[in-house]
C-alpha cells in the first residue's frame, strides 16, 4: 500500500501553485492520475520516484517510509525501487536495446534470465543489439517498458508513455501495459489524459486540478458511464454536427472508427465539435454476424 | 639545419595541457552544469577571462605571482623547490589556465544538452551520480569532448603572449615554436621562420581537417581567438 500526503510550491505559468495531494493506492491495483497539463501529475509522479523534493509532508510504501518531512528524511531515488517511463523514453543512446535494459540491473549475471524474458514479452528480440536512435516511437516505448521492469519494481510509473503514438499502435501498447501490470504483480500509476485508454486500463482515478485532487473513484464514476444501463459503451469525440430536415446527424469519432448517430435539436443544442462523449446502446437489438 | 627542439617542445606543452585540463575540466563542468551557487557567476567569468584578455595581461601577473621576488613565489620556491619562472613547469601551469575556457565550454555545453530524464532515469535505477557521469553522461558528449580538446591542442600551440612573458626564449626549456618564429624572423632568418611556420600551419590544419572528417558536421566551431 502506497500511502502519500505531500504538499509542494509550484511555478505555474501564471504565477505559484500549491500541490497538496493525499492519496492511498492499493497494493497491485492500476491508478490513473488525470488532469488536464500543468496540474502537477507529472510532479507527484517525479515526487514518488524521489527525483523531485516536496516541501513537506510524508510517502510510505508497503509499511517503509521513503519520506518524512518531519524527521527530515528522504529515500534517494536510488534506493526507491520503482520502474519509471518518461515521456520521452529517457533511453540511453550510447547502448544498445540490450545494453539499456543491462544498464538498469544490479546483478547482470542474475538479471539476464529475466532480461531475456523482458525481452520476449516484449517482442523486441530482433531489435536486441540495435540502438534507440534507429528504433520507431513504439519501439522506444517497448524498451522503456521493458527497462523499468528489470528489477521488479514496487511500483511502475507511466508518465503520459503512450501519448507520442498513433492510435493503433497506442491500442497494442495499452495490452503490453496490462499484461505486465498483470504477470509482475505491480502496483501502477498512470498519468494519462486519454479518457479511452484511462477507463481501458485503471482500476482507480484521481483527477488533479490546480495541484488539487477535485474527483476520484472507479472509472465508470468519474466518466458517467454508472448512470446509464449500457449494455456497451463507447468514448469518442465530436468531429463534426450536420443538420438534415427536422434531424441532427453527429459524425463522431470513436477510436479509428468514424460514426454517424441521429440525433435531435435540444441535445444537439449542448454539444459542438471537439467534445468528448459517451456513445451507449442499451442493446435491445444489436446485430451480430458471425467475422 | 634547422633545430627541431621547439617543436617538439611546443607539442610536448600542448600534450600535457590538454590532459591536464581534460581531468581538471570535467568536475569542473559538471559542477557548473549542475549546481545553483550564488558565486557562480563570478566563477563562470573568470573562467572565460582568458577568451578576451591579451595573453600578455595573464602571463604579466603570472611573471609577478611566480617570481621568487613575491611572497607566493618564495613561498614555492622555499617549500617546494619549484621555480616556475621560465621554466616548462610554469609553461604548463600558465597554458592550463590560459586555455581553460576552450576545454571547459565545450564539455559543459555538451553536459547541459543531456535529457534531464535521462539522467534521472539512471537515478531511479540506483545508479550513483559517479555511474551515471561516466556511463551515461560523458559517452553522450564524446563529441563535445572531442571539441575540447582539439580546441585546447590548438590553442596551446597558437599561444604566444603568455609564453613569452612566463617562460621567456630559453632554447630547450621554453622556447616553444611560435616564439622561435618570433625569434628567427628578428635575426633576419626568414628560411628558418618560414620552415617552423609552414610545419605549424600544415599540422594545425591536418588536425582541424581530421576532427571535422571524424566528426562531420556535428562538430561545433567554438569562438576561437
Amino acid at each position: 500500500m502506497i500511502d502519500v500526503h505531500v504538499f509542494k510550491k509550484l511555478f505555474a505559468p501564471d504565477g505559484t501553485m500549491e500541490l497538496d495531494v493525499k492519496l492511498v493506492i492499493d497494493r497491485h491495483s492500476f491508478v490513473t492520475l488525470f488532469g488536464a497539463s500543468g496540474a502537477g501529475k507529472t510532479t507527484l509522479l517525479k515526487i514518488l520516484a524521489g527525483i523531485v523534493q516536496p516541501d513537506k509532508g510524508q510517502i510510505s510504501v508497503n509499511d517503509s517510509k521513503w519520506y518524512d518531512s518531519q524527521r527530515k528524511f528522504s529515500l534517494p531515488p536510488q534506493k526507491r525501487k520503482v520502474g519509471f517511463v518518461f515521456q520521452d523514453y529517457a533511453l540511453f543512446p550510447n547502448m544498445t536495446v540490450f545494453q539499456n535494459l543491462e544498464y538498469a540491473s544490479f546483478n547482470k549475471k542474475r538479471s539476464k534470465s529475466k532480461i531475456d524474458e523482458l525481452i520476449d514479452l516484449m517482442e523486441l528480440g530482433g531489435l536486441k543489439d540495435k540502438k534507440p536512435g534507429i528504433l520507431s516511437g513504439g519501439q522506444k516505448q517497448r524498451v522503456a517498458l521493458a527497462r523499468a521492469l528489470v528489477e521488479s519494481p514496487d511500483i511502475l510509473l507511466l508518465d503520459e508513455p503512450l501519448s507520442a503514438l498513433d492510435y493503433s499502435m497506442r491500442l497494442k501498447l495499452q495490452e503490453y501495459l496490462l499484461k505486465v501490470h498483470k504477470n509482475y504483480q505491480l502496483t501502477t500509476v498512470l498519468v494519462s489524459h486519454d479518457p479511452g485508454e484511462i477507463i481501458k486500463l485503471s482500476d482507480h482515478i484521481y483527477e488533479l486540478k490546480e495541484g488539487k485532487i477535485i474527483r476520484q473513484g472507479k472509472p465508470s464514476e468519474i466518466f458517467g458511464m454508472g448512470q446509464t444501463s449500457a449494455k456497451f459503451s463507447f468514448t469518442g469525440e465530436i468531429l463534426h454536427i450536420s443538420q438534415e430536415d427536422v434531424l441532427y446527424i453527429v459524425t463522431i469519432l470513436i477510436g479509428n472508427d468514424v460514426v454517424k448517430i441521429v440525433a435531435d435539436q435540444c441535445e444537439v443544442d449542448q454539444w459542438q465539435p471537439g467534445d468528448k462523449v459517451l456513445v451507449a446502446s442499451k442493446a435491445f437489438n444489436p446485430i451480430i454476424r458471425k467475422l | 639545419m634547422m633545430d627541431w627542439s621547439p617543436l617538439i617542445l611546443t607539442f610536448q606543452l600542448a600534450f600535457i595541457t590538454t590532459v591536464i585540463l581534460f581531468f581538471i575540466s570535467i568536475p569542473l563542468a559538471y559542477w557548473l552544469t549542475h549546481s545553483r551557487f550564488r558565486i557562480k557567476p563570478a566563477i563562470e567569468a573568470s573562467i572565460s577571462m582568458p577568451l578576451v584578455l591579451p595573453p600578455t595581461v595573464l602571463g604579466f601577473y603570472f611573471l609577478l605571482a611566480f617570481s621568487p621576488g613575491n611572497a607566493f613565489g618564495q613561498w614555492l620556491d622555499e617549500w617546494l623547490g619549484i621555480r616556475l619562472v621560465f621554466t616548462f613547469p610554469g609553461l604548463v601551469i600558465a597554458s592550463v589556465i590560459y586555455s581553460l575556457p576552450f576545454m571547459v565550454q565545450p564539455i559543459r555545453s555538451g553536459l547541459s544538452g543531456l535529457s534531464p530524464s535521462m539522467i534521472e532515469a539512471s537515478y531511479i535505477m540506483g545508479k550513483s551520480k559517479w555511474t551515471t557521469l561516466l556511463k551515461i553522461e560523458l559517452p553522450n558528449i564524446k563529441t563535445s569532448l572531442l571539441t575540447g580538446m582539439v580546441l585546447t591542442f590548438a590553442h596551446t600551440i597558437g599561444e604566444f603572449g603568455v609564453v613569452l612573458m612566463i617562460g621567456g626564449n630559453i632554447p630547450n626549456k621554453t622556447k616553444v615554436a611560435s616564439i622561435a618564429i618570433y625569434d628567427e624572423v628578428e635575426a633576419l632568418n626568414y628560411d628558418t621562420a618560414n620552415q617552423y611556420s609552414l610545419i605549424l600551419f600544415v599540422l594545425t590544419f591536418a588536425i582541424l581537417l581530421l576532427v571535422y572528417i571524424v566528426n562531420g558536421s556535428n562538430f561545433k566551431y567554438f569562438g576561437y581567438d
